[in-house]
């Protein structure tokens, strides 16, 4: 088991090194700069500002001086942009944000989401089953670009039950809506694994055994069931789990909940290359993180995988 | 000149408000009227504030929130006046190049620390340096101080800008060019004092609450950048008795849909209305939407060089397209919101600036069509001569996209012509606008000061903004006269004369402020077209 983790770890570490150098030449490969503005800078003004920030060095110098600054002391400048900022200020306040409502819309959409995955399958074909699948289509095929706007509508708007965005240091109020909008896709996604490996398995010669031994329908569910019908999914919620923590810049952008998800967009169209590299980092090694995760757990539930 | 003959050169309106501010800031309540006892101002932005620090902000936001925690030089009032901030009054030389500021001894900073003329200093000096590398460092150079290229460029140490304490209550400034509108130069925040202790204390933070020092009417108590920030009352302000906004908000709402459902939901007084909603709105809350001239034009970049379409290099097209564009039609139909038609680039509400009679602007849009089908076809183009196509860029925005696709309409109905739409987004608009890799590019210009010649100036042939390289000695002539005359607006009339001829840009429209704000909000600047806001100046009245 050591030796797997350890062989996962060795992949991992140039993966995050490959990624930091592509975002980086991606990013400068973009038109346009960071101090680019309506209004021209006039270029000793432009030289003051460059030479400030190093955009003056020669490229690979930027390049290694950057890549050199992220993995020594985890710096990742200062925000181009957002100039009473640095990069870290920025996911310092913005990263808790996110981390919050996602973590709720993980909680969420699995709690849910596996539940109905798992009565839909052991009622197939009966009205719960339909129910429950038609709920999951309903809420994968709403997007929350729509139903972001939709919920301020009726909760803010006319019940007056909800403030219609804001975090105020996280109060269940805030967290309601973000949570519903961000977790229902994820809810529905899981539902639908959850309801097939569920038929699956329990159609599987070993399920059939335990039945003709006369083993109680629950204990068979819990015992033998869960665990393998709960593979495809497992593998689904390790990059699930990255996103929704990570934030949403939908749901940032509607909500205001001053999360990080926003910054994909807005520090990427603004040429902030150092938010949009360090958002990019952060996503890129807690994807990397979570997907070693996934294969330890994978491993651990499934033997055969270890080799 | 001194002070007093200044005053007799500037308007009328300067006099007026110079004369009522000692009652300029109390509060005149209507009969039945009473102050709300809630006096909490909420007002949306669109994005996180860029910067706290006057010396770095370059935005209308982080400006909005500099005014209310430190106070220049001078202020403006509701109508853009200037009025006495930490200055009382100035005297300027005979050749109107020297400026001497006296200042009120009794302001102070938030730290009890007097504020003093050295305050001033540091903080141009700070603004221009080279250390700093402010994206507005240009605009010392804009005013004209003496030896400010040399010190943002490093060729001088800020130390030889042109600014002096005389003593703690006397400021000195030496500018290059004699301008009659200086003073209301020096309201723009990137003049403002900074306290050099507090800075050098905290170089990287000094701009968070509790650490920054200001010495305006509000301090900073709380900032949680991409989500809200907030400012309260400063006790230790020398006008504190006449404030009455206890607690300014800013929530940041990047939809601005959004945003009007949080208004409607009470959650704000003021948010931006959405282009072509304020029919609609102002209808169900008249007393709410508001709209009032805001100092920006927006017109279409010709570019005048060989990378454009070789057909708009003659004037008889370009004045063509620009007489086929209706724009009744589009400020009344399309944006909706108050805006007014132009033929000239200058705002029409710039003060000490008559809009001159442009012919086309006198014509209806029958004649102008008819005329423009003659200049098409005196140029070889349109019904009968050769197809002509143009392409129009902007940059990614609905509102941008319905103009262009309407007037590509006009100029098919009207002309024949062909249009192309891109847009790109907002970085990759600019590179290519400011590269001349276009054909028709949309524009829009906001005035840094409330005078013509921040219009102008950037179609003058050496203007960095002038991105339809256009050049023509008559007119860069004319400009460099208006900078000394002691009247330029005849020189600005024949300036924007020479424009609706030459037509290297396409005006289309004024802009307006288009927002609702709650009517419980008194005293709103609406005559102030920079919209340059004082929190200290407005005030809640109870619901009635």
């Amino acid at each position: 088991m050591l030796s797997f983790i350890l062989r996962r770890l060795a992949v991992a570490i140039p993966t995050m090194l490959i990624l930091i150098v592509i975002s980086f030449v991606l990013m400068f490969a973009a038109p346009g700069g960071p101090f680019n503005t309506d209004r021209p800078l006039p270029p000793e003004v432009l030289a003051n500002i460059e030479a400030r920030y190093g955009l003056d060095q020669p490229y690979f110098v930027q390049m290694a001086t950057y890549v050199w600054k992220v993995v020594t002391q985890f710096d990742f400048g200062p925000s181009f942009k957002y100039r009473d900022q640095t990069v870290n200020d920025i996911i310092r306040s913005g990263f808790p944000v996110t981390l919050v409502y996602g973590f709720w819309s993980f909680i969420v959409a699995v709690v849910v989401g596996v539940s109905l995955g798992v009565v839909a399958a052991l009622k197939q074909n009966t009205w719960i089953d339909y129910l429950a699948v038609g709920v999951t289509v309903g809420a994968q095929v709403l997007p929350n670009f729509v139903m972001a706007p939709l919920l301020v509508l009726v909760f803010t708007l006319w019940l007056g039950w909800l403030p219609g965005g804001g975090w105020n240091g996280g109060q269940w109020q805030y967290l309601v809506m973000p949570v519903i909008a961000l977790s229902t896709s994820y809810m529905a996604s899981i539902a639908r694994i959850m309801r097939s490996s569920m038929l699956e398995t329990l159609n599987a010669g070993f399920i059939r055994t335990a039945r003709a031994k006369g083993l109680p329908m629950r204990r068979i569910l819990w015992r033998h069931a869960m665990k393998p019908a709960s593979l495809p999914m497992i593998s689904y919620l390790g990059p699930a789990f990255v996103y929704m923590i990570t934030g949403s810049v939908i749901i940032d952008v509607y909500f205001s909940t001053g999360g990080i998800g926003q910054y994909f967009v807005n520090s990427a169209l603004s040429r902030d290359y150092s938010v949009i590299m360090g958002i990019t980092i952060l996503v890129g090694a807690l994807t990397i993180g979570f997907n070693l995760l996934v294969d330890i757990l994978y491993a651990w539930i499934d033997p055969k995988i270890r080799l | 000149m001194t002070f007093s003959t200044l005053l007799k050169a500037s308007t009328a309106a300067t006099l007026i408000a110079w004369a009522g501010f000692a009652t300029a800031a109390e509060v005149n309540l209507a009969a039945g009227e009473k102050l709300a006892a809630d006096q909490t101002f909420t007002y949306r932005i669109l994005d996180q504030i860029t910067t706290m620090d006057p010396g770095m902000a370059e935005d209308v936001s982080s400006g909005e929130v500099i005014r209310d925690l430190f106070e220049g030089l001078y202020n403006q009032d509701g109508d853009g006046n200037v009025v006495p901030g930490v200055a009382l009054s100035h005297t300027v030389s005979e050749d109107g190049l020297t400026y001497t500021f006296t200042l009120r001894p009794e302001a102070v900073w938030s730290n009890g620390d007097p504020v003093v003329a050295a305050d001033f200093v540091y903080g141009w000096q700070r603004a221009a340096s080279p250390a700093l590398a402010s994206p507005y460092s240009w605009y010392i150079s804009l005013m004209g101080v003496e030896n400010a290229d040399a010190v943002i460029a490093g060729e001088m140490p800020p130390e030889a800008l042109g600014i002096k304490a005389i003593d703690d209550h006397t400021l000195e400034v030496k500018i290059t060019t004699p301008k009659p509108y200086f003073p209301q130069m020096v309201t723009m925040y990137t003049t403002f004092p900074v306290n050099r202790a507090v800075v050098e204390a905290n170089p990287d933070s000094w701009t968070e609450p509790g650490k920054l020092v200001g010495n305006g009417a509000y301090v900073l108590t709380e900032n949680i950048p991409a989500e809200r920030s907030v400012r309260e009352r400063n006790p230790l302000y020398w006008d504190n008795a006449n404030t009455v906004i206890e607690k300014v908000v800013t929530l940041v709402i990047n939809d601005e849909n959004q945003a009007l459902t949080r208004y409607l939901a009470g959650e704000l007084d003021k948010t931006e209305i959405p282009t072509g909603q304020y029919p609609r709105l102002l209808g169900e809350y008249p007393t709410e939407a508001v709209s009032f001239p805001l100092l920006c034009s927006y017109y279409y970049n010709v570019n005048m060089t060989e990378t454009g379409n070789p057909a708009l290099q003659d004037v008889r097209v370009r004045q063509a397209l620009s007489l086929a564009i209706d724009r009744d039609i589009l400020v009344n139909n399309v944006l909706a919101g108050g805006q007014v038609p132009s033929y000239s680039l200058t705002h029409w509400a710039t003060a000490g600036f008559e809009v001159p009679t442009i012919e086309a602007a006198g014509m209806t849009q029958e004649e102008r069509n008819a005329k423009a089908k003659e200049l098409m076809a005196e140029a070889g183009f349109g019904e009968g001569g050769e197809p002509l196509t143009v392409d129009i860029l902007y940059n990614t925005s609905d509102a941008h996209k319905t103009l262009a696709v309407a007037i590509s309409q006009m100029w098919k109905q009207t002309l024949g012509v062909e249009t192309t739409l891109a847009n790109q987004e907002w970085q990759t608009f600019l590179d290519a606008r400011g590269s001349q890799a276009y054909q028709l590019a949309r524009a829009g210009w906001c005035g840094d000061y409330n005078e013509a010649s921040t219009f102008l100036d950037i179609m003058s042939t050496a203007s960095g903004y002038n991105d339809s390289k256009y050049s023509n000695p008559e007119y860069d002539a004319l400009m460099e006269q208006a900078q000394t005359a002691a009247d330029p607006a005849p020189l600005y009339e024949q300036a924007e004369q020479i424009l609706a001829t030459d037509l290297p840009l396409i005006p289309v429209y004024h802009y307006a402020s288009v927002f609702m704000l709650n009517d419980q909000i008194r005293d709103w600047p609406v005559g102030n077209v920079q919209q340059n806001t004082y929190s200290k100046d407005i005030y809640k009245v109870e619901a009635e």
